[in-house]
């Protein structure tokens, strides 16, 4: 089957606004007759959850966490991009488009990419509204800073914590409505399974995580904002609670899951240090603004680093890519790291981390100056790893952080499913094979302040909703399949833990399906996926009954999810017989050991659709048409 | 030992281990009386986290199976989300100079001790299971008024509004809140005053928080007390403790700014 984007006809700059204007309008006054659910409270769902209710429909807001306020966005660290070229350097819409389609490695949609360089500038505006702290000048307008490779100052950032302070205006907007009455709040509620009547997306079931009961709400849409699968790794810079279980749900019952296999592995992370560890800690890439990158120019040197002089060291990234040094891309500084671990010249005990070293720029710019940059962060590192980073090297490695892979929608955010809707990580629009910096922020809140508002007028003006109760014999069959899945994972009563399996799991996904993959490592991938999920169903021990609130049953349940995703992440990277991006395929690379792409023959989302577990799915493919940019090979010499 | 062989140890995982007696808050639910019961841990690592030391806790007793694990609240594990709160020896967020529960590592004790671990105990913050409280009347109090009101779509320019270095640097300082609650449990009157000052005074300094000024201030006031928490009595238990570092002078500015929007009669 093709798959129909909907992307709207005419010239690129002209397609949203046209599009807008296209799109049924629902009465202001029928709006209050229509329920949606969100589920997930981060930027996308939040901002999407707050402005649905400015307009009048009846938003009920789902989160696991105790309060909206703890969604994982919380953490991004950098800031967030807009193309308002404050800073007169030659920044505009059309560079942040390109910038973006090419960071991304020509795998994204040029239509929807565009959309979100258009709306970057209004986030801006409505933030800013909303009392968020972004740093100024003296002047007191707003500053900018240079991030994750871009050549302009287009990044909006306040201190460290920009993600927080976003999404905090995000919150306080969905508090507001639910004072004004139209927004429910429900947070400590699991979504566990998407309720489909007549072909189109009703409701859902959620699991109480307070008591334990099933609960059914129904709706006359399904907005699913429920963030990336990165732990399907175990160790991650995501959030423990991050899942893949409400989008893993939904594939389930229809929607296609897109190019699953793009992850993003950022490079500058604390490396892992035992193997009790339970998660990995980002350290912000503006670090690499000031700091070096390097590794000992010889195998398995055992100096400290501060007496390895400066010709036996390796700054790899300035000698291979001299005009970008150490502000490459994501991808391409982290497969670096990789490839002179792999070498033997890795640090540390583990040998696999590499040192990121400020001495040069304290040394030009005084302790200091480079304090007030980095302070937080250089307390942080400190913290975790009791080292003094102002006197020797930091070491870092890369890590999984983001995923651009999601579940397949179309120009609307529309999955193939009518009525479930996608926005923010949860979906694969926007960052095609790698995300650049700063602009994850960026997409959650244009699909949720933006976008959204619109295209579910859209569905809703054209789908009259016949009226369904949650009594609907596909609720029963819904809560009936969750209820049974809980019983199941309880009456094992194995030998293993929950994270035992997930640990299992994610290293064997790191090892073949993760900075670098190979047709064979991920056949013999695919097969061990299978055993230990077929182990787990044998083997595990949840402990507690499905009555109370019960954390392990919660973690068993997405694990079990993970164990049937991870399958389908090998077979996408598997099947994409090229190098793009976050993906690398070892046979697919140049002399010089970069990405190759094969543009004939992968020019196109990979859309897959669940044919039950154990089977393999089957593979859909939109086509990627490229009406405005060149494709050429992305570098950074 | 030098501190360059000791961290090279530590590198290498060989790290000498730590034994602690762990005692903990255990209760089933909110209406179960709970009590503390005591736990030998072994094969502690100094740099693991005090997290990950219950995680592992809780890996035996998943595996022996004659009790629950012991549940607790943790999401971003880098001190951000505002999810883990643990009351420490005594310690709202434990021994660590402004960090959050998740930060703390188990170096920061001594080999041999005992650790007591208990929930955040206050009326407002109800206990649902062993660690785990409910801390939904926070929202409460930010839906009373915590916010510039403001439809998306409607905003000017974002220069179009000019604010000085000094008091967005000012806002950001309040703004950097995180809801943890760490400054209700580590206060004898279990107030919430830091959290609603932190949160006015974020926004009733800036332009955007002006026109709603008063309205706020009175609201979240007034919603602070209906749910329970009790007055500030000048003990700065919650500055000590707060892992942002939140000063206890906004509540002086909270104070001051009810006052006046008294005096301005709303």
């Amino acid at each position: 089957m093709a798959l129909d984007g909907h992307i709207p006809s005419g010239p690129l700059a002209e397609k949203w606004e046209k599009h807008q204007f296209e799109l049924k309008l629902v009465n202001p006054a029928n709006k209050r007759k229509h329920n949606v659910i969100v589920v997930g409270t981060g930027l996308a769902g939040a901002s999407a959850a707050a402005t649905l209710a400015e307009l009048g429909y009846n938003v009920l807001s789902f989160c696991l966490q105790d309060s909206p306020r703890r969604a994982h966005s919380i953490a991004a660290q950098g800031g967030i991009n807009a193309a308002k070229n404050y800073q007169n350097d030659g920044d505009s819409i059309y560079r942040l488009f390109y910038d973006t389609i090419k960071g991304g490695d020509y795998r994204a949609r040029e239509a929807n990419v565009y959309r979100l360089a258009q709306i970057s500038s209004h986030i801006i505006d409505q933030c800013a509204a909303q009392g968020v702290p972004f740093a100024r000048e003296y002047g007191g307008t707003l500053a900018n800073r240079s991030f994750g490779g871009a050549q302009v100052s287009r990044t909006f950032y306040a201190r460290g914590q920009t993600g927080q302070q976003l999404l905090l205006g995000a919150y306080s907007a969905l508090m507001r409505q639910v004072e004004i009455g139209k927004v429910t709040l429900l947070p400590r509620r699991e979504m566990l399974e998407l309720v489909m009547v007549d072909d189109k997306a009703r409701g859902i079931v959620v699991r109480n995580l307070i008591s334990g009961e099933m609960e059914r709400y129904v709706a006359d849409a399904v907005i699913i904002a429920t963030g990336g699968y990165g732990n399907a790794f175990f160790l991650s810079t995501n959030a423990k609670a991050c899942n893949v279980t409400a989008t893993w749900r939904a594939h389930r019952k229809g929607a296609f899951f897109a190019n699953p296999s793009f992850t993003q592995i950022h490079p500058t992370c604390i490396p892992v240090s035992g193997n009790y560890q339970s998660k990995l800690t980002l350290m912000s890439e503006s670090l690499r603004n000031d700091g070096r990158v390097w590794v000992p120019k010889v195998q398995k040197d055992q100096r400290a680093p501060e007496q390895i002089p400066a010709d036996e060291r390796d700054y790899y990234l300035e000698r291979r890519y001299p005009s970008f040094g150490n502000l490459v891309p994501r991808d391409v500084a982290s497969r670096a790291a990789k490839a002179v671990c792999d070498e033997g010249r890795g640090v540390g005990s583990s040998g696999r981390a590499v040192y990121l070293d400020f001495a040069d720029a304290i040394k030009r710019d005084g302790e200091h100056v480079i304090s007030q940059k980095y302070g937080n962060l250089f307390d942080m590192y400190q913290e975790i790893t009791n080292e003094n980073p102002y006197q020797t090297p930091m070491r870092i490695y890369p890590a999984v952080h983001y995923t651009m892979g999601g579940l397949w929608v179309d120009y609307n955010l529309m999955s193939n499913l009518p009525g479930l809707f996608v926005l923010g990580e949860a979906n694969f629009s926007d960052h095609g094979a790698n995300r650049l910096g700063a602009s994850a922020l960026m997409q959650g809140l244009a699909d949720g302040y933006f976008v959204i508002p619109y295209t579910i007028g859209g569905y809703i003006a054209a789908n009259a909703a016949d009226d369904v109760g949650t009594d609907h014999p596909a609720f029963d069959q819904a809560e009936q399949a969750a209820t049974e899945r809980i019983d199941k994972l309880l009456a094992i009563k194995g030998k293993r833990t929950v994270d035992d399996f997930h640990r299992e799991l994610g290293l064997l996904l790191w090892d073949h399906c993760g900075m670098a993959r190979n047709a064979e490592g991920l056949s013999s991938a695919k097969q061990k996926v299978r055993e230990i999920r077929e182990e787990f169903w044998q083997n595990v021990t949840v402990a507690g009954t499905a009555g109370e609130f019960n954390q392990v049953l919660e973690r068993a349940g997405r694990v079990a999810d993970f164990m049937e995703f991870a399958e389908l992440m090998i077979d996408d990277a598997y099947e994409r017989n090229e190098s793009c991006g976050g993906h690398f395929r070892e046979e697919y690379q140049t002399e010089e050991g970069e990405a190759r792409r094969n543009d004939d023959d992968f020019t196109y989302v990979s859309a897959w659709e669940f044919q039950g577990v154990g089977t393999d799915p089957t593979l859909h493919k939109e086509e990627l048409v490229f009406e405005n940019v060149h494709l050429t090979q992305r570098s950074y010499k | 030992m030098t501190e360059e062989q000791s961290r090279r140890k530590r590198d290498a995982g060989q790290s000498d281990c730590l034994s602690f007696t762990i005692s903990i808050w255990r209760q089933q639910g909110l209406n179960d009386k709970g009590q503390m019961v005591s736990y030998p841990l072994k094969r502690v690592r100094p740099e693991m986290s005090f997290l990950e030391m219950l995680d592992v806790l809780n890996g035996e007793l998943e595996r022996k199976g004659e009790e629950l694990p012991i549940s607790f609240d943790s999401d971003c594990r880098e001190g951000i989300c505002g999810m883990c709160g643990l009351v420490i020896n005594g310690v709202a967020h434990g021994p660590g100079h402004g960090t959050t529960t998740c930060q703390l590592y188990m170096r920061s004790f001594a080999d041999g001790s005992t650790i007591t671990i208990e929930p955040w105990r206050a009326a407002a913050f109800p206990v649902i299971k062993d660690l785990v409280v409910d801390r939904s009347a926070f929202d409460r109090i930010i839906q009373a008024g915590g916010y510039a009101s403001i439809n998306s779509g409607s905003a000017p320019d974002a220069n179009s509004m000019l604010i000085s270095q000094e008091l967005a640097s000012e806002a950001f300082d309040a703004a950097a809140c995180i809801g943890c609650g760490a400054c209700v449990a580590s206060c004898k009157n279990a107030s919430a005053m830091l959290f609603v000052s932190a949160k006015v005074k974020h926004l009733n300094i800036l332009p955007q928080g002006q026109p709603e000024r008063h309205k706020r201030t009175v609201a979240m006031v007034e919603a602070m007390q209906q749910e329970g928490f009790g007055n500030c009595t000048n003990e700065y238990e919650c500055e000590a403790v707060c892992p942002k570092e939140i000063a206890v002078e906004h509540i002086s500015f909270l104070n001051r700014e009810y006052l006046k929007a008294k005096v301005a009669g709303k």
